[in-house]
């Protein structure tokens, strides 16, 4: 069985991002880029899906400008066994990276495709629920835990009200949770085997998708500021102050 | 202008949030319909009609439709979805998990987590873990939006009950999902999303006995919600329904008590709406204090018992 991995390349999740003045955008000018955290772990547990002789190959597959090749080959040293760029300039919608991978799945004929559960730069969390609405597949998103057995994969998925088990058919989509796995650091020697390992190109024209955005951004702005308050020196005074200053006990 | 509200409930009961979508979706603007998805949902359905501001309740009862599977929710919002101009629903992870697949089946682009309704068809919704907001417009012929409903109040009690219609449930997509078990937290203390006051704690707790032992007795002194940071989470001491943050729960209580917890961007960007935050962290350069209205810099081991020895 093959399994598809899409991963995204964005602003490193340790990087504090700044809103331009002029309200067009985030200010992404010399900033360290990285792999969606969440697609890390959809990485690793491909690979230890492989590792476990459950899978057979791994395909990490990015849509993004030509930098996005640095992310795939993150993916490749991770253990993927080979890479696909769809290259796109400028910001692609969920419902369009979709389309561009229904494309993809129509050509590869993946088992099970594993996502991350949200990108941490546009934190929209629809990818993969798209995915597999345009395939008519079945989905179980913010999984903690994968069992493969027969056919079907036993999915632990993370609710708000605690946890919850399914059983999709396979082929599926699943959207990985922070606590699926925790992500390998990839070795030197295996940074090094990365760069010999396949990575094609494609172009939004080959899957006969148009990427033109659905929703116009008007602006983007700053949040409510909140200013740093006092420290207290004592528990009575800070329940005073809550008491009588705040009103909130 | 019609809007259909796929309600967030668990058959017996409606989740406060769908009254608070309610008024989401009220700004919108429009004749708002509510969707009941589920199996002997009858409690849920009475609860919706007497929302102020439905026109009715629309019930679909399904085995399928129990725990709300994506596939067979998903099938039945797109068969209704003919007669609306916008369907909303709370982004709780049941709506997370629905609402994208119910946008692709419409060929149209979700629009995530709105905080804020511009107009009908322009919103607002944070973008990097919160740090930008982004006005979005939509050009689409329908709106799909799911919304973060800690900024918005609740819809209140109508004069009278909205009828309640009952649907036929389309059984397709009901062979790709089967429900297993649910393995839900069992707590007597208010539900986070709903607390006026939360008590969260962080790695410095040390382990699953010291964050209960500590935490617990001033929650209930204050009647408090027990939060966590994904450290605490993820190190075994609290359950991940406890998750405040970024991939956890965004809350915004009155109140906002974080107890050895860093303040990483990830975990602010669950709480920091809070309208008065009260940090207790040994490092007084800790990220934390930069957000709270008043901060103690001391050990939470000595603060909590004397915090609970003084309510
Ligand atoms: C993609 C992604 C998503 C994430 N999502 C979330 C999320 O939803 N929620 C979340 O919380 N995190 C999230 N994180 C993790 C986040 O980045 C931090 O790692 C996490 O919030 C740290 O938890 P903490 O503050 O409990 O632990 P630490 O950062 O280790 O902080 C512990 C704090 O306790 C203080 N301390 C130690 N001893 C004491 C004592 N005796 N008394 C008082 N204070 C003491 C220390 O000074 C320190 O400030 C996410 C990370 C990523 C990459
Ligand atoms: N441009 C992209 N290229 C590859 N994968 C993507 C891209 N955008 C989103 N994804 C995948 O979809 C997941 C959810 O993203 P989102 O719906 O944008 O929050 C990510 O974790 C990735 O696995």
């Amino acid at each position: 069985m093959k399994v598809l991995v899409p991963v995204k390349r964005v602003v490193d999740h340790n990087v504090k991002i700044r809103v331009k003045a002029d309200g067009s955008g985030v200010d992404l000018a010399n900033v360290k880029m990285s792999m969606n955290p969440f697609d890390e772990i959809a990485i690793e547990e491909a690979v230890r899906l492989k590792e476990a002789g459950t899978a057979d190959e791994v395909i990490a597959v990015s849509v993004g400008p030509a930098q996005a090749q640095d992310v795939l080959r993150t993916a490749l040293a991770m253990g993927a066994d080979r890479a696909i760029l769809i290259t796109v300039d400028g910001a692609v919608e969920p419902l369009a990276v979709a389309k561009l991978l229904k494309g993809v799945v129509a050509t590869e004929e993946p088992g099970l495709v594993i996502l991350g559960k949200q990108a941490i730069d546009d934190d929209c969390n629809q990818t993969g629920q798209m995915l597999s609405a345009l395939l008519g597949w079945s989905q179980a998103t913010f999984a903690s835990e994968i069992v493969l057995a027969g056919g079907k994969a036993k999915v632990t998925r993370e609710v708000d009200g605690g946890l919850q088990a399914i059983e999709v058919a396979l082929p599926a989509i699943v959207t990985a949770d922070l606590r699926l796995n925790e992500p390998r650091y990839a070795s030197l020697p295996n940074i090094m085997k990365a760069k010999k390992k396949p990575l094609d190109s494609k172009t939004p024209e080959d899957f006969g998708v148009t990427v033109a955005p659905r929703l116009s951004v008007l602006r983007v702005e700053e949040p409510a500021a909140r200013t740093a308050g006092i420290k207290v020196g004592s528990v009575a005074e800070l329940l005073d102050k809550l008491k009588t200053e705040a009103g909130v006990i | 202008m019609a809007i259909l509200l796929f309600a967030d409930h668990d058959n017996a009961a409606l989740s406060e949030q769908t009254a608070k979508t309610l008024t989401a979706a009220s700004q919108i603007g429009g004749e708002v319909d509510i969707l009941i998805a589920g199996q002997n949902a009858g409690g849920a359905a009475a609860e919706a009609a007497s929302l102020a501001g439905v026109r009715s309740v629309i019930l679909a009862e399904a085995e399928a439709l129990e725990h709300r599977l994506a596939e067979p929710t998903a099938a039945l919002i797109v068969a209704l979805a003919a007669d609306y101009d916008s369907i909303i629903a709370p982004a709780t992870t049941t709506g997370k998990n629905v609402m994208p697949r119910v946008a692709a089946l419409l060929d149209v682009m979700q629009i995530s987590e709105v905080i804020e309704v511009v107009a009908a068809d322009t919103f607002k919704r944070p973008i990097y873990a919160g740090n930008a907001i982004e006005v979005v417009q939509s050009t689409e012929a329908k709106t799909v939006l799911t919304v973060r409903t800690a900024g918005f109040a609740a819809a209140g009690a109508a004069e009278a009950a909205a009828p309640v219609k009952t649907v036929e449930a389309t059984a397709e997509g009901a062979d790709l999902s089967r429900f297993l078990e649910n393995t839900l937290s069992q707590s007597d203390r208010p539900e986070l999303n709903a607390a006026k006051i939360i008590v969260s704690g962080g790695r410095a707790l040390g382990s699953d006995e010291k964050f209960r032992e500590l935490l617990n007795p001033v929650a209930d002194k204050l009647g408090a919600a027990v939060g966590a940071s994904r450290a605490a989470v993820d190190s075994g001491y609290a359950p991940n329904d406890l998750q405040v943050g970024q991939t956890g729960k965004i809350v915004a209580p009155d109140l906002y008590v974080a107890c050895g917890i860093s303040g990483a961007i990830q975990h602010l960007a669950g709480m920091k709406d809070s309208k008065v935050i009260v940090a207790i962290n040994t490092d007084e350069e800790a990220p934390i204090f930069q957000v709270a209205d008043y901060g103690i810099v001391g050990d939470l081991f000595e603060i909590l018992p004397e915090i609970e020895r003084q309510l």
